[in-house]
């Protein structure tokens, strides 16, 4: 009796989580999964008619479509920025981990791109990139750029992808420097401080100390970094709108011109499918290639 | 003389003191480098939009390097957008959205964490692991669905439309989760034998005890919902009348290109109350939540 009705409890108090997570988590990856082996457009959605089986037809019109090649090997190129940002985030967290007066204060100030919409990075950074805008005028000032040749970064096709990778980096080394951070205060400094009265350098000793005693964190940190590159959406989004000349146009933006674009749920489905499978993909290497450096490194 | 006796007792202090000064020199000009790569965007738009653009000559942003340190300052930019952009609206629409999701996650995840930490059920591991697969399933195109489903619902382009979907995160109640498996279980036992509920220990014992949590998941979903853009741009895509702060941005700096001192001013009244929950609860951000999440 009274057993039943501390189920009952636990239930209710469950059941707005559950219906929610159900309804607006757990079934979209069901569902789209479904869809991407159906026809199934707004015409359909419109007349409220369910999605049409067809098989494998959305995933052959996605995976022979340029745009879609384009689009997921630029998402491949995005990954550049992981490497970067992890290491950069790592030695940044070094570097705060120490106490210095006024070190809150830097840490802080590291953190601000993290808590800042990427609607405002975009109006930003726009100025940063313009033609006449901020980099150029500092590279012309130091005589690195002719005023004759500036160019906008954002419209230039071999400059966009690149341009929308810093403000990536920017926005992320505040947010895993304090998972860094994290880490750091959380391992022995015994062998960092054995090592320093050896003689060992300081990059010597991130090398050889820091970097093997953060590898879980590492793990985690270029895991997440690495899906987020990944699905890169937002960012071109706002930015550039896949252009110019498509060289910023992204897998997960091709997915979402497909869904609000054309309109075509059923291949916006497939391909994202195809970057879903990519992910599974990235993150076991990952996972791999982290362990067998383990195994090197003892 | 001990000076002339003993030099090297006194020289080897000495340099060493220079040689630290100076990497702490070292250190805090690589520190000021790197806080500037991290805030000069935001230096230069409140330059941008503090600056007077009605003087005679006329002034542009891109006037180096006047556009960083304006010679007259003035609030005027302010004003002019907030009236002839009607930001008034935005301002409201992303405090009720950013409000209205930060009481339902709170009291989403607050409610489901207490039998998933403190009470035994059938199924409570097979939720558990449910609620845990949610951050490793594939969602890349859930936002695909989920504007279908509140098609279908009727609440595409309402408040609520933009809020129920983001209610219930595994991260959220992970976090209340934590907090509830560090109280002592004796005090749940010494409730129950006064006869209390399991609603009233979890309002009157749980709750109570996890000011600290509650606090670090409200200010982080404050200040995500207030910043996302992507989530409400698709939900309120067939209604302009409540977007947010964070999508209204883009359209002003279309609307308003010809005047990037009107957007400057824009943007800074939308980063300043993040600039302020942050300042005020910075410890909360610089822990990484780990402590919240370790419980």
């Amino acid at each position: 009796m009274n057993r039943t009705r501390s189920y009952l409890t636990a239930y209710v108090m469950l059941l707005p989580a559950l219906l929610l997570m159900g309804i607006f988590t757990l079934y979209p990856v069901l569902y789209s999964v479904y869809l991407s082996f159906t026809q199934y457009t707004a015409l359909e959605l419109g007349a409220g008619k369910p999605p049409v089986w067809n098989g494998l037809e959305n995933f052959r019109v996605v995976f022979s479509d340029p745009l879609y090649q384009t689009g997921v090997l630029n998402s491949l190129k995005y990954l550049l920025v992981v490497p970067v940002l992890q290491l950069v985030s790592l030695s940044v967290a070094v570097l705060v981990n120490q106490k210095l007066a006024g070190i809150a204060f830097f840490r802080a100030g590291y953190y601000i791109p993290v808590i800042t919409s990427i609607s405002l990075a975009a109006v930003m950074w726009e100025w940063v990139y313009a033609k006449d805008g901020l980099i150029n005028a500092t590279l012309q000032a130091v005589g690195l750029l002719e005023r004759s040749s500036a160019f906008s970064w954002l419209l230039n096709e071999n400059t966009a992808l690149w341009a929308i990778m810093l403000v990536t980096f920017w926005q992320g080394f505040g947010y895993y420097m304090v998972l860094y951070l994290a880490g750091l205060q959380s391992i022995s400094t015994e062998l960092e401080e054995a090592a320093r009265l050896d003689g060992a350098s300081r990059v010597q000793i991130f090398w050889r100390i820091t970097v093997p005693l953060m590898r879980p964190t590492l793990l985690v940190c270029s895991l997440l970094s690495t899906l987020a590159a990944l699905r890169v959406l937002q960012e071109i989004m706002v930015f550039t709108g896949g252009g110019p000349l498509n060289s910023t146009y992204t897998a997960l933006f091709y997915v979402y011109s497909k869904a609000f674009q054309n309109f075509d749920y059923g291949q916006a489905a497939a391909a994202g499918m195809g970057v879903a499978l990519v992910g599974f993909l990235l993150s076991g290497l990952n996972f791999r290639l982290t362990r067998e450096n383990y195994r090197e490194g003892k | 003389m001990t000076v002339l006796e003993r030099p090297s007792q006194i020289r080897i202090p000495t340099r060493a003191r220079v040689l630290s000064t100076l990497s702490k020199v070292w250190t805090y000009v690589l520190l000021s480098v790197i806080l500037l790569f991290a805030v000069f965007p935001f230096l230069w738009t409140l330059a941008i939009s503090l600056t007077d653009k009605t003087v005679v000559s006329g002034v542009s942003i891109y006037d180096f390097p006047s556009s960083l340190f304006p010679s007259k300052l003035t609030l005027n930019n302010f004003v002019d957008i907030y009236q002839k952009f009607g930001l008034g609206k935005y301002i409201v629409n992303s405090i009720i959205i950013s409000s209205c999701t930060v009481v339902g996650t709170l009291l989403v995840a607050s409610l489901a964490a207490y039998p998933l930490a403190r009470l035994h059920f059938p199924f409570r591991n097979f939720i558990l692991a449910l609620i845990l697969a949610t951050l490793v399933l594939p969602s890349e195109t859930n936002f695909i669905v989920n504007i279908i489903t509140l098609r279908n619902l009727g609440i595409l382009g309402t408040y609520a439309g933009v809020v129920l979907p983001v209610l219930a995160t595994a991260f959220g109640i992970f976090v209340m989760r934590g907090a509830y498996l560090s109280i002592p279980e004796t005090l749940l036992e010494a409730a129950r034998i006064d006869g209390a509920t399991e609603l009233q220990i979890w309002w009157r014992v749980m709750l109570p005890l996890s000011v600290p949590s509650i606090t670090a998941l409200a200010i982080f979903t404050l200040v995500g919902s207030w910043n996302d853009y992507f989530w409400p741009s698709l939900a309120l895509i067939t209604n302009e009348n409540l977007h947010p702060l964070a999508v209204a941005m883009l359209k002003l700096k279309g609307q308003f290109n010809y005047d990037p001192f009107n957007v400057a001013a824009g943007a800074m009244i939308m980063m300043l109350p993040v600039l302020v929950v942050f300042l005020a609860a910075q410890r909360y951000f610089m822990r990484g939540l780990d402590g919240a999440v370790k419980g």
